[in-house]
């Protein structure tokens, strides 16, 4: 009996984080399914039940079709950079014999992503401006001046600017990562692979590359959950425009919901996202743990 | 061992460096370019914009400061420092609870937390603004507190817990020993020997907290709560064509988190490897 009693004492440790994450994280995330089933304005307060109306309006929204397309162009073009880049990176700068050179540029190469993405949109948002930005001038110098433009304010490349901003900000926080992984292994196995004579591209790919299988992994994982998530960059840089052309989920959500008043709609991509990103963390959960049983 | 390089082996590491470096360079060159344009007068900065200053004028500073930087630093700085001591305190007590404590239910109550990790922060937004409406709250220092808490928590107590799990059992007989109780215990001596995840928590905590947008966006609108990120983004707005004041507003929000990161760097690489590594 005294046993039962210190044990449920014992839950006095976990209840602060227990009853935060729960009233603030998974509350709402059930509230927001409910949610989803409304029409509903905010501002007077009108609620009407309309099933999955908010659903089929969104199968059929042209926006919302093109903003998951950004977010899987996002999810593409960082995978390149931020997986497969950041470890040829991270194998490069290991293999650097001196240690403080090794050090600075891990260090250089994070630096953007210790400030913020609104410094780093605000910034990048200067650079693509076509009068004043450093990107236009440097065109020029090197004799491209025909492909100056208004990189934000068009279409056809806005997205692409934003998505390079992001990986300017990004690449060195997964290259930093991939660099500890790389630490990790083991000095006698790349010792072996010295004496059978093999060359660093080798080296690289039958011993570092298998060896960070795991971070790989979950980088890829992180990084596809990341891409659907996306905001911030776009709403510094554009808010979506021009003519919508780098909404992503995330920013048309927060349109939706917060300037045109639609908070059922808004409630119902909330829940694409969910599914999206638990979808991903199932996936990243299933791969780890089919892995353990290998070993 | 004697190394020979081969032609091409020479010939490789040339390339190698001059990728390495010229990567070095797009990285920095963007920064140095918003220092340098921070100290320019607005005619400098559009007649050319990459030169040197001419004349180094801290103008820029003084006006950004005087047009609302100053707020958003006060709030920025308070809400960082109140949430990072809230944040670590709440992870490092459940962590020690979950490492260290016989609790019914485990194993769930570890996945329930940690679970919080997958929740992306605008699947909740919605509910969230008619919960802190009805509370309240919204459009309050206290909103950003409850939140920056909540979803950090569990990334927090997943590395805190991480260390934790490899603390020497005996450490906690000794202490029992001594007749010490399980506060003593944490507070003494678990906690002391957490110091260096509890170092990294604390960092990690400030960058995110000091660097966050979404939330300070949607939950803030009045002058005198809004953080630097959301802050920077007014001032761009109202002040679209002195684009220098925006500069200075940019490095005043960069500098804290630049140093930050340069004086504890070995602690953010360390905490993440020692959690994420595992």
């Amino acid at each position: 009996m005294r046993a039962i009693v210190q044990r449920t004492l014992g839950l006095a440790w976990v209840v602060p984080a227990l009853v935060l994450v729960g009233v603030f994280v998974y509350l709402p995330l059930v509230q927001n399914f409910g949610f989803s089933t409304l029409k509903w304005d905010i501002y007077s307060g009108d609620q009407e039940y309309v099933g999955l109306d908010n659903y089929a309006k969104l199968l059929d929204d042209p926006i919302f079709w093109s903003s998951f397309g950004n977010n899987l162009l996002y999810a593409v073009i960082s995978i390149v950079f931020q997986v497969f880049g950041a470890l040829l990176l991270a194998a490069l700068i290991e293999s650097i014999r001196s240690d403080r050179w090794r050090r600075s540029l891990r260090a250089i190469y994070f630096l953007p992503s210790a400030i913020s993405l609104t410094v780093a949109g605000l910034l990048f948002y200067f650079i693509y401006e076509p009068n004043l930005g450093p990107l236009n001038h440097a065109l020029e110098a090197v004799g491209l001046g025909l492909v100056d433009q208004s990189w934000l304010g068009q279409e056809s490349t806005a997205m692409l600017a934003i998505i390079a901003m992001s990986q300017w900000q990004g690449f060195g926080y997964s290259t930093l990562l991939f660099a500890v992984a790389i630490q990790r292994i083991p000095a006698e196995l790349y010792g072996a692979a010295a004496i059978d004579g093999t060359g660093p591209i080798r080296r690289f790919v039958h011993v570092t590359v298998p060896l960070v299988r795991e971070m790989t992994g979950l980088m890829t994982m992180v990084t596809i959950s990341g891409a659907f998530q996306v905001f911030n960059e776009v709403m510094v840089m554009t808010s979506g425009g021009p003519n919508n052309s780098t909404q992503v989920m995330g920013t048309w959500l927060y349109r939706s919901g917060f300037v045109r008043n639609n908070f059922g709609y808004a409630a119902a991509i909330a829940t694409v996202i969910f599914v999206i990103t638990l979808g991903v963390a199932m996936a990243q959960l299933w791969v780890t743990r089919r892995r353990r049983v290998e070993w | 061992m004697v190394r020979r390089l081969s032609f091409l082996g020479v010939i490789a590491r040339v390339f190698m460096w001059a990728f390495l470096l010229g990567l070095a360079v797009v990285v920095l060159y963007p920064l140095l370019w918003m220092a340098l344009n921070g100290f320019k007068s607005n005619a400098e900065l559009f007649g050319n914009p990459f030169a040197l200053p001419v004349d180094w004028s801290f103008a820029n500073y003084q006006k950004a400061w005087n047009r609302g930087v100053s707020d958003y630093l006060t709030t920025s700085v308070l809400v960082t420092v109140t949430s990072t001591i809230v944040t670590v305190f709440v992870s490092a007590w459940a962590a020690y609870g979950l490492t260290r404590v016989a609790i019914p239910f485990n194993k769930a109550i570890t996945a329930l937390i940690l679970g919080g990790l997958m929740l992306a922060p605008t699947v909740a937004l919605v509910p969230l603004v008619k919960m802190f409406q009805a509370m309240g709250l919204y459009n309050s220092f206290w909103a950003l507190l409850i939140l920056y808490t909540a979803f950090r928590v569990p990334f927090t107590t997943f590395l805190i817990r991480a260390y934790m799990i490899d603390l020497p059992r005996e450490v906690d007989e000794a202490a029992e020993m001594d007749g010490a109780g399980r506060w003593t215990a944490f507070w003494r001596i678990i906690l002391p020997m957490s110091k260096p995840i509890i170092t990294s928590t604390v960092l990690l905590h400030v960058l995110f907290a000091w660097n966050e947008y979404l939330f300070a966006m949607v939950f803030t609108s009045g002058s005198g709560v809004q953080t630097l990120p959301v802050g920077l983004t007014s001032l761009m707005s109202k002040h679209g064509t002195d684009y220098p004041v925006v500069f200075a507003g940019m490095v005043i929000a960069a500098v804290p988190v630049v140093l930050l990161f340069f004086f504890g760097q070995r602690y953010i690489v360390k905490g993440l490897a020692d959690g994420i590594g595992k």
